[in-house]
């Protein structure tokens, strides 16, 4: 450490020391490193068991200090499932990415939050396949060009970018589902609470607890981190509004 | 090693379930598909009874997932399904296989390709034993060929799945399943290899975190995984398992596995009392194949017959593990149909004649 650098907080219990994989300006490193402080503020640590999905986050099982099992393509809410209902005392999570959850992997993710698993699930919504090279997600904004949309996505071809927060809202299991973004520090504060919420209805046993991350993939979208964070202000929040969807722990 | 044994009388798919409990189930997930609901039916009522968990998926392809979850905190788990649910299985499969996790799928086969029929069949012999999943992997494949193996198999299903850390499928069919027979049910009484797991994530308390996967990518990791999964199924090989009647004096070997096997046998007791030398080979464990036991058959002189309610999968292993002696003549009976004891006469005189 140079004489410059003053060390101004230490890294959470949960968090690995390594250094990640990620693109510079990518959020998935902002999204985990939430979730690790939240662990260890939580005392969760040496209680969670960890979902991962594929993705660009596949190797979050590297960065967090806990129990880890990988899942195939979309279905870490089924491998959830499972793990929960082996092991009804431990904390269970899960992080996917947008294509993982809302296009392959739609139908776990619906029945998982329909039948109210108590898992929590954090969705990092990029509206664009990272890891495979930036062809169209289920998110992929109207107009937004992609390797696979190079005209830009067509609605009429297509269809609409699907708002995850709010259809799992719907459901009947959902204890807690909301929508946060990751691009200011103030959003990443309120990320922050949205996910404790979310861990809190597992704790409680209330059901299934959910927050989509709205989250930059700079690379992808062949942005600097600073327009990256400026489209998630301009282009996605206007579509995929800020909020909580439900919370049944709210007082009417 | 057994206890509290009880006389039934209940169908394939019931002694399955009740083996299965018997074994120490704590979570099965399933998806109705005929003919094997009667193990989802059963177990909604009475799993939880005993303790475990009971999932109605919302797809095989869910199941077979949630399967790799509960696996993976090392309790003992299954799912069923039959054929069209098996090849969305499949997936969850390799992963399982590639992750080295324990767990028990049965597939009460029906007839295919496609949709098919409900009918029996043994359609899904090369799915089952040759992988079916991507990757090179293998799934330990037991057939039961009565309701009382099916009970004893699935509680051996267990032990296997957990000494070798992988899948271990049933493989029965649609008459199996939905056929009724005595069974004297057993609980053993010691659950073997599924202590002190070592591997199983359960929270990572006073140790360093554990990472269950089947993503190697640096350099060599792959090869190096892959061939611990290789030495593990040349270690399988010890658990080949058959039945063999009425063989010593046999000119005539059958070689014919579950359900097939069993009709078989009465075709063969009827012409023995016709003073026709023929005798049968069942194979029990259809990976790993029963190789050598057969090639000893071969050994000693014997013709070979292998009868399939298919169009020829099994006769490949048979002809593999004879090869350097002589060959087998085939009889494939149709999926879709439902075969007699009479209608492998035919077939095996024709044989006993041949060279
Ligand atoms: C069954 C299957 N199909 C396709 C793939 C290839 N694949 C890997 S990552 C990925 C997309 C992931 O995108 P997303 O969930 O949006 O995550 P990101 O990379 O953007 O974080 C795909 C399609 C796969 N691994 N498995
Ligand atoms: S490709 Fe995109 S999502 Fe993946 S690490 Fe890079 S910036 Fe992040």
């Amino acid at each position: 450490m140079s004489e410059q650098e003053i060390l101004a907080f230490d890294k959470a219990d949960a968090i690995v020391d390594v250094p990640t994989h990620y693109c510079p300006g990518c959020q998935h490193g902002v999204a985990q490193r939430l979730a690790g402080e939240l662990l260890s503020e939580m005392g969760l640590t040496e209680n969670t068991l960890l979902v991962t999905s594929i993705g660009c986050s596949v190797f979050l099982y590297n960065y967090l200090k806990v129990d880890s099992v990988e899942a195939p393509h979309g279905r870490a809410p089924a491998v959830a499932t499972g793990v929960k209902r082996a092991r009804g005392d431990k904390f269970v999570l899960s992080y996917q990415g947008d294509g993982d959850l809302a296009s392959i992997g739609m139908a776990e993710i619906m029945h998982c939050a329909n039948r109210g698993e108590k898992v929590s699930i954090i969705f990092v919504n990029n509206t664009v396949y990272g890891m495979t090279g930036g062809q169209m997600a289920p998110t992929t904004l109207e107009g937004q060009k992609t390797t696979t949309s190079p005209a830009g996505r067509n609605p009429a071809k297509e269809g609409l970018p699907i708002r995850m927060a709010e259809i799992i809202g719907q459901l009947g299991g959902t204890a807690y589902s909301a929508r946060v973004a990751l691009n200011n520090v103030k959003n990443i504060r309120k990320a922050k609470k949205a996910m404790k919420k979310a861990f809190e209805v597992q704790q409680a046993g209330l059901g299934f607890g959910f927050v989509e991350l709205l989250a930059t993939c700079p690379t992808n979208w062949r942005m600097t981190p600073i327009q990256a964070n400026e489209r998630i202000e301009n282009e996605m929040i206007p579509y995929f509004p800020l909020g909580v969807y439900k919370d049944v722990t709210a007082e009417d | 090693m057994a206890k509290n044994g009880e006389k039934l009388f209940i169908k394939g798919n019931e002694a399955i379930s009740r083996g299965a409990i018997a074994a120490g189930l704590k979570c099965y997930f399933g998806y109705p598909i005929t003919p094997q609901n009667d193990i989802p039916e059963y177990m909604s009522a009475a799993l939880p009874a005993a303790g475990g968990e009971f999932v109605q998926a919302e797809s095989e392809v869910a199941a077979a997932n949630m399967l790799i979850g509960s696996a993976s905190c090392g309790v003992r788990c299954m799912t069923s399904s039959s054929s069209p649910g098996v090849s969305l299985k499949q997936e969850a499969i390799s992963y399982l296989a590639g992750s080295q996790l324990p767990a028990v799928i049965v597939n009460m086969s029906r007839g295919g390709p496609g949709l098919g029929d409900i009918g029996p069949s043994q359609g899904d012999y090369f799915q089952s034993t040759k992988g079916g999943g991507h990757g090179d992997y293998r799934t330990l494949v037991l057939a039961p060929g009565t309701c009382q193996e099916a009970y004893d198999l699935i509680i051996e299903a267990f032990d296997l799945a957990f000494k070798y850390r992988n899948p271990v499928m049933i493989l029965g069919d649609a008459i199996i399943g939905q056929m009724k027979e005595p069974v004297i049910t057993w609980t053993p009484e010691e659950k073997a290899h599924d202590e002190g797991l070592n591997w199983r994530i359960e929270g990572a308390e006073g140790r360093d975190h554990r990472i269950i996967k089947s993503l190697f990518l640096s350099e060599g990791s792959l090869a190096e995984h892959n061939k611990t999964l290789q030495d593990k199924y040349d270690d399988m090989a010890k658990h080949t398992k058959q039945e063999l009647f009425e063989t010593e004096d046999a000119e005539l070997i059958v070689v014919a596995y579950g359900s097939i096997g069993r009709i078989v046998k009465s075709t063969i007791r009827k012409m023995r009392a016709q003073g026709h030398k023929v005798g049968l080979f069942r194979p029990i464990t259809l990976y790993p194949f029963p190789s050598q036991e057969l090639k000893s058959l071969a050994e000693q002189g014997k013709k070979f017959l292998t009868i399939e309610h298919n169009l020829g999968q099994m006769v490949e292993d048979v002809r593999l593990s004879i090869r350097t002696i002589r060959d087998s003549d085939f009889f494939g009976f149709m999926p879709g149909n439902l075969p007699t004891p009479d209608d492998f006469e035919e077939p095996i005189l024709k044989s006993l004649g041949g060279k």
